[in-house]
């Protein structure tokens, strides 16, 4: 075993201190020290995106990320999104379309498709399919995702609009 | 009081039943990240076990020293097979009536065998002690093709040879071979036969259907707790038949079956995957016992990929013989079916082969013979039925080939082939020649609208065209349509002649009406992604009038849910969803008797309407089930007992045969093999239709999982059975960047036995996704001289078909 | 998939980095986004007890677009080369080759540096620097030296860096005339099956130059100088393809992995260069 590291972070605005061996991987960090365990393992080698998080502002993977990587980091994940009371549009719109079955691709899917509408507040379906290929779902064949992100894209310009 | 003036379709409406796209219940939780998968249940003192697994695919175990591994700081025990052994658990039975090592008992027979369990404080030390564990192997010959396999002198499995090495019988009688495991027969030899010879056309092909796994997203796992105190073994785990488990459980560890509960929570898709029971759920809970602490297992997806549950591997022979004109008259088919180290099929006892004898398809043929052999070979166990009811996949993929191979044969179009020979609706039901009765289908009108849907004369006229312009040299792509006619078998089954261990496949269902009105329904199913808590609610929201909101659907605790054998072969809504039918009825029936009793009539003169009881010729005397159910716990109502509940246990009278009409339009560039999908029409008939939103989810995943396994996805080995796809690099799971959109259409045909007439749906986008794929490759090629050749097609396999065709000049 | 335990560092400058690598020698390895690195050490195929995570290094971030060139800090990700709009005005090859990287999670957190420095022949970024002319610069203990792209890969995971030295960016002279960069993959996320970076300056007509590398087809990227020449002074006439084409075949040794067997591949990277050379020479 390893020497333990120092480690800060703040994970869905709120700050984290703790000693960990710098080998520990973030999804791991996440979902057993923190308890958050929206976010998922797949795949383990970055391909599937069940870990997808938001760190410093960017969508990664997390289970390619060492905790020591992450130390000093700010962390978005699906907990962090939206609350009952008030779920972000992506949350309402997976929903509403049938975006997901079994769930388990969701949180990284859902943190995902938040920066790629950021990224892209208006993105045709050529550009969903590609702005979420680093994302794997099993069991929906990705047409009611797709058809999730570009109602919740609609919705959240709507409402901007509206604010302006 | 408003319920007066409300329309009696707006009454229906608020019920969210039977065919309303009701949104799904489970959502909320995983929208956001609140789901509670295996991997997410932490308890104190909770212990990680994780495997040493073997690098050789077959080897000699001469010495495993753990010392070295018991010192790395953290690691509590590491397990072998020695210390399984006095518990006589180093060895399980499994599903197919063959047995498998927990851990390498003095042999590896398939690369990632369990070979040693090392129990830790947390997964860090786990996978430190795994690196420490020396393992001393003597390697074998190794036989990853099961031709040669029946031809070999290495005895694979030396616990199924006698003293002089002869083969002891098998679980399904005499063994040929040391490496052979059953042979299964079904049909008429020897009328085969004599048909085929006589025939005036007959057409054969061999095809191979390559390994390949279910892959759900979420790996197989479990947590063990053994109650010291209690006595009581709690085992959470990624189980799609959670009570079975519970008795495999009791049954190899003489843990008395009221002494353990098992749980599947959310479970991250399924597939077929967790079906089975594997190694480390016996290490986890054998791991448990001895240290008195939760022991949590999670395989890692290369582990996934490597050992648990592959699919198909079916090398399959045809013979289809015809008139001139295109009436079939007999098939024969051969299946060396590979099965791996051990034979762990998750098929129904009587089935070795599954139901492969559903081969004979959507169509009249009137003789037909199939016979199945199961080898040995040094590759992982399984067997498993992915995305399917138990090998319909292979039988499906098996039919349409022949079809079209015998439309080349016959210079006819496809499409017309299965016209001329699709059993008429008014045959059914059908008895076919393998066996089987078909309770219902109606494939003439299902053929002809999805051929209206995508002009198939249009589409030929522009794939003719295509050609032409490809010889001219304008054009390097070629244009494939696929088409598929496919008959499922779903529902297993009927108790007479569908059992798991001896457990008959019935399924139940529970319900307590709440005095409030509203209620809970528990059944012995569990979702892996289907929406049961949605779906149910709505098959008992219109059988018992209650609104779908106010029912809560619990399934996979077997301390609360009643048996059942669980979800996979597209078996919940045929089988559970009657018993919830079933138990909704008896509801109603008690029901009747308070409302009658309530409104002062007899019971027979008053009927059920939508959410009431009404006085028959006096609407505006009647009872609602929200009041039925208070009365039923307030009042002393004289001969009735109080309360509100049933319980259904429903044995099938037989399967349900969904069916229906694929078609993919594909671009094939010849220079690179690169396939491009323009179109894919899905026309599915799978009875009364629940949830429409639902359906339409599944045809367009079970259709991903098709492209998938029909363009690239595949378990491969090398010669010294190394497995060459262990990771998602290399394993194919599409993106949504390789998938394309999906027209979905459907009829309606409903299942004359089932009590809704639904007859399930999840796989059969698979089942007939698979072949339409296949198909469009293949039939791009066909004008050129291409028979058949053997998924999956990926770019270089698709780029040789066109090399060998001198299509690259 | 747990690494073994490894000792962490993360230095705030290029003098840290030289001195942790001098101390702990073949044990020590730097890691910019880790997205190749980070997968070897889980399966336990590569042991590193010494991890060196650059992200604080001063230095190593940073687009430069100049008159005479670009200049890439190693730890530029391949998401900042697509979003940057200089450079898809001046090398607009850069872009349109980072796209068909991996996905969009792992592009964020791939970086220029560690694709280019670790040797891994599926790796896209060697081929196209290699197409550009580029050179690395590779800062050690006592000194700071260019080695061209060219001459930079020696074997698969092998190449002309020694253990003490750090590529700490890459030049790139603007790229004139037209580019493309073409590949075939089985899915996102994969390596390619065969890919081709070309850059073609047209001059009256006829080609004045042409710089052509592939990727994937052997043990390191191979830049075919003969493939190039092939072209210039033809109008890209079918001789002239066909010449540039057989020319990269004879350069190339792709090996049978699963994407296919030799044969296939060696086809395959014909029909991809031809595409990549006529898009290349519509865009010229």
């Amino acid at each position: 075993m390893g020497k333990k590291m120092h480690i800060q972070m703040t994970v869905n605005g709120k700050a984290e201190e703790f000693l960990a061996e710098p080998r520990e991987l973030l999804i791991y960090t996440l979902r057993e020290r923190l308890n958050i365990t929206g976010p998922h393992i797949g795949c383990e080698t970055s391909h599937c995106g069940a870990c997808t998080v938001t760190l410093n502002g960017k969508s990664v993977k997390a289970c390619t990320v060492f905790v020591a990587q992450a130390d000093g980091s700010e962390i978005t994940t699906i907990e962090g999104l939206g609350t009952p009371d008030a779920l972000h549009p992506l949350q309402v719109a997976f929903k509403e379309h049938h975006g997901l079955q079994c769930g388990y691709c969701t949180p990284g899917m859902i943190t995902r498709a938040t920066k790629l509408l950021e990224e892209n507040p208006n993105p045709t379906e050529e550009e969903i399919r590609f702005g979420m290929a680093g994302n794997i779902c099993r069991c929906t064949g990705y047409q009611n995702i797709v058809k999730s992100i570009k109602a919740a894209a609609a919705e959240m310009n709507a409402a901007k609009e509206a604010a302006e | 009081m408003k319920d007066e003036v409300e329309s009696r379709e707006d009454r229906v409406g608020k019920l969210k039943g039977l065919g309303c796209s009701r949104k799904r219940v489970e959502d909320a939780r995983f929208t956001q990240g609140k789901g509670n998968y295996v991997d997410d249940i932490k308890l104190d003192g909770m212990l990680f076990g994780d495997f040493v697994r073997s690098p050789y695919a077959h080897a000699r175990i001469t010495g495993i020293n753990i010392d070295a591994a018991l010192k790395v700081p953290g690691v509590l025990a590491v397990l072998t097979a020695k210390d399984l052994e006095p518990l006589g658990l180093h060895w399980m039975p499994t599903l197919a009536g063959d047995r498998q090592m927990v851990l390498a008992d003095g042999k590896v027979l398939f690369q990632g065998q369990e070979v040693a369990f090392v129990v830790a404080e947390d997964r860090y030390a786990a996978a430190d002690g795994i690196e420490a564990v020396e393992v001393e192997y003597e390697e074998l010959p190794v036989l990853v093709n099961p031709f040669e396999s029946l031809k070999s002198d290495v005895v694979l499995r030396e616990d199924t040879v006698d003293e002089d090495g002869a083969p002891k019988d098998g679980a399904h009688g005499p063994r040929k071979h040391h490496n052979h495991i059953f042979t299964w027969e079904a049909g008429d030899r020897d009328t085969t036969e004599q048909v085929i010879s006589e025939a005036e056309v007959v057409a054969e092909s061999d095809m191979y259907y390559h390994r390949t796994h279910p892959c759900p997203l979420e790996t197989c796992g479990c947590v063990a707790s053994m109650d010291k105190v209690n006595g009581k073994l709690t085992l959470w785990g990624t189980f799609q038949a959670p009570h079975a488990i519970r008795t495999v459980v009791s049954l190899i560890s003489g843990i008395e079956e009221h002494n353990i509960r098992v749980i599947s929570p959310d479970i991250g898709g399924g597939f077929g995957n967790k079906v089975g029971a594997y190694p480390g759920y016996v290490c986890s809970v054998v791991a448990s016992i001895v240290t008195g602490k939760p022991v949590k297992w999670i395989e890692d997806r290369m582990d996934n990929l490597m050992t648990t549950a592959f699919a198909r591997d079916y090398h399959m022979t045809g013979r289809i013989s015809a008139t001139k004109d295109g009436k079939i008259t007999g098939l024969h088919c051969h299946v060396t079916a590979d099965h791996g180290g051990f034979d762990a099929c998750a098929d129904p006892t009587k089935f070795p082969a599954g139901f492969m004898n559903i081969c004979t398809g959507s169509y009249d043929i009137p003789t037909a013979f199939l016979e199945v052999d199961g080898v040995y070979t040094n590759k992982a166990p399984g067997g498993v039925s992915y995305r399917c009811s138990f090998r319909v996949t292979e039988a499906v993929y098996f039919i349409e080939r022949m079809i079209e191979v015998l439309a080349i044969k016959l210079n006819m179009d496809a499409a017309e082939l299965r016209r001329i020979n699709f059993i008429r609706k008014e045959q059914f039901p059908y008895t076919a020649a393998l066996g089987w009765e078909y309770d219902s289908g109606d494939y003439h009108t299902a053929w002809e609208k999805a051929l209206k849907a995508v002009d198939y004369e249009g589409l030929r006229a522009e794939q003719a065209q295509r050609i032409e312009d490809f010889k001219a040299g304008k054009t390097r792509k070629l244009m494939g349509i696929g088409l598929s006619f496919f008959t499922e078998i779903v529902g297993a089954g009927p108790v007479k002649n569908c059992d798991i261990l001896g457990l008959g496949m019935f399924d139940s269902c529970e319900i307590r009406i709440h005095p409030t009105g509203s209620a809970i329904a528990r059944l012995g199913t569990i979702s892996q992604g289907q929406g049961h808590a949605t779906t149910f609610a709505q098959i008992l929201a219109s059988e018992i009038g209650l609104p779908a909101d106010s029912i809560t659907i619990e399934e996979g605790d077997t301390d609360t849910a009643p048996y059942g054998l669980g979800t996979y072969g597209s078996r919940s809504t045929p089988v559970a969803g009657a018993a919830t039918a079933m138990a909704g009825r008896k509801i109603r029936a008690k029901a009747q008797m308070i409302a009658a009793y309530l409104l002062e009539v007899h019971d027979d003169d008053v009927e059920f309407d939508v959410d009431r009881f009404v006085v028959k010729g006096a609407p505006e005397r009647f009872k609602t089930m929200k009041e039925i159910a208070f009365a039923a716990y307030n009042q002393a109502i004289p001969g009735i007992e109080p309360g509100l509940e049933a319980v259904s246990y429903y044995d099938p009278p037989n399967m349900t045969y969904p069916f229906g009409a694929y078609v993919c339009v594909m671009d094939i560039d010849v220079d690179t093999g690169v396939p491009e999908i323009r179109r894919f029409y899905a026309l599915d008939d799978c009875g009364t239709r629940i949830n429409p939103m639902i359906i339409e989810g599944q045809v367009h995943g079970g259709l991903t999982e098709a492209l998938a396994v029909a363009l690239g996805q595949e378990i491969a080995y090398d010669d010294m059975g190394n497995v060459k796809t262990g990771t998602l690099m290399d394993f194919f799971l599409p993106t949504a960047w390789e998938v394309p959109n999906y027209e979905t259409d459907h009829t309606v045909t409903p299942s004359p036995h089932h009590p809704i007439g639904a007859k399930g749906v999840g796989e059969s986008p698979h089942v007939g996704g698979v072949p339409c794929f296949s198909n469009a490759v293949q039939d791009a090629f066909r004008p050129f001289g291409n028979v058949h050749t053997n998924m999956p097609h990926d770019h270089w396999r698709i780029w040789k078909t066109a090399h060998d065709l001198g299509l690259h000049g | 998939m747990i690494p073994a335990s490894f000792e962490y560092y993360r230095p705030k400058d290029l003098d840290g980095v030289l001195a942790l690598l001098r101390d702990h020698g073949d044990d020590a390895r730097v890691m910019a986004g880790g997205h190749s690195l980070i997968p070897m050490m889980k399966l336990r195929m590569a042991e590193v007890p010494h991890l060196i995570d650059l992200q604080d290094v001063a230095g190593l971030r940073g687009i430069e677009v100049g008159a005479e060139g670009i200049r890439l800090g190693a730890m530029v990700t391949q998401s900042e080369i697509i979003a940057h709009d200089g450079l898809a005005q001046a090398a607009p090859i850069l872009r349109e080759a980072a796209l068909q990287i991996a996905d969009p999670q792992v592009r964020n957190m791939g970086t220029v540096g560690g694709n280019v420095a670790n040797g891994d022949p599926g790796n896209d970024m060697p081929g196209l620097m290699q197409c550009l002319d580029a050179a690395f610069t590779l800062v050690g203990p006592d000194s700071e030296r260019q080695v061209a792209a060219r001459d930079f890969y020696e074997a698969a995971y092998m190449t002309a860096r020694e253990d003490d030295e750090v590529l700490t960016a890459v030049t790139i002279p603007l790229p004139k005339g037209g580019h493309a960069y073409e590949k075939q993959k089985r899915k996102i996320g994969d390596y390619a099956t065969a890919a081709a970076a070309v850059q073609i300056l047209k001059e009256g007509g006829s080609c004045a130059s042409a710089s052509i590398a592939m990727t994937n087809l052997s043990d390191t990227p191979i830049f075919c100088e003969e493939a190039g020449a092939a072209l210039v002074g033809s109008t890209l006439d079918t001789a002239a393809l066909d010449a540039a084409v057989a020319a990269m075949q004879a350069a190339i040794d792709p090996s049978e992995d699963n994407r296919g067997p030799v044969d296939f591949k060696r086809h395959v990277a014909g029909v991809i260069l031809r595409r990549a050379i006529e898009r290349a020479w519509s865009r010229a």
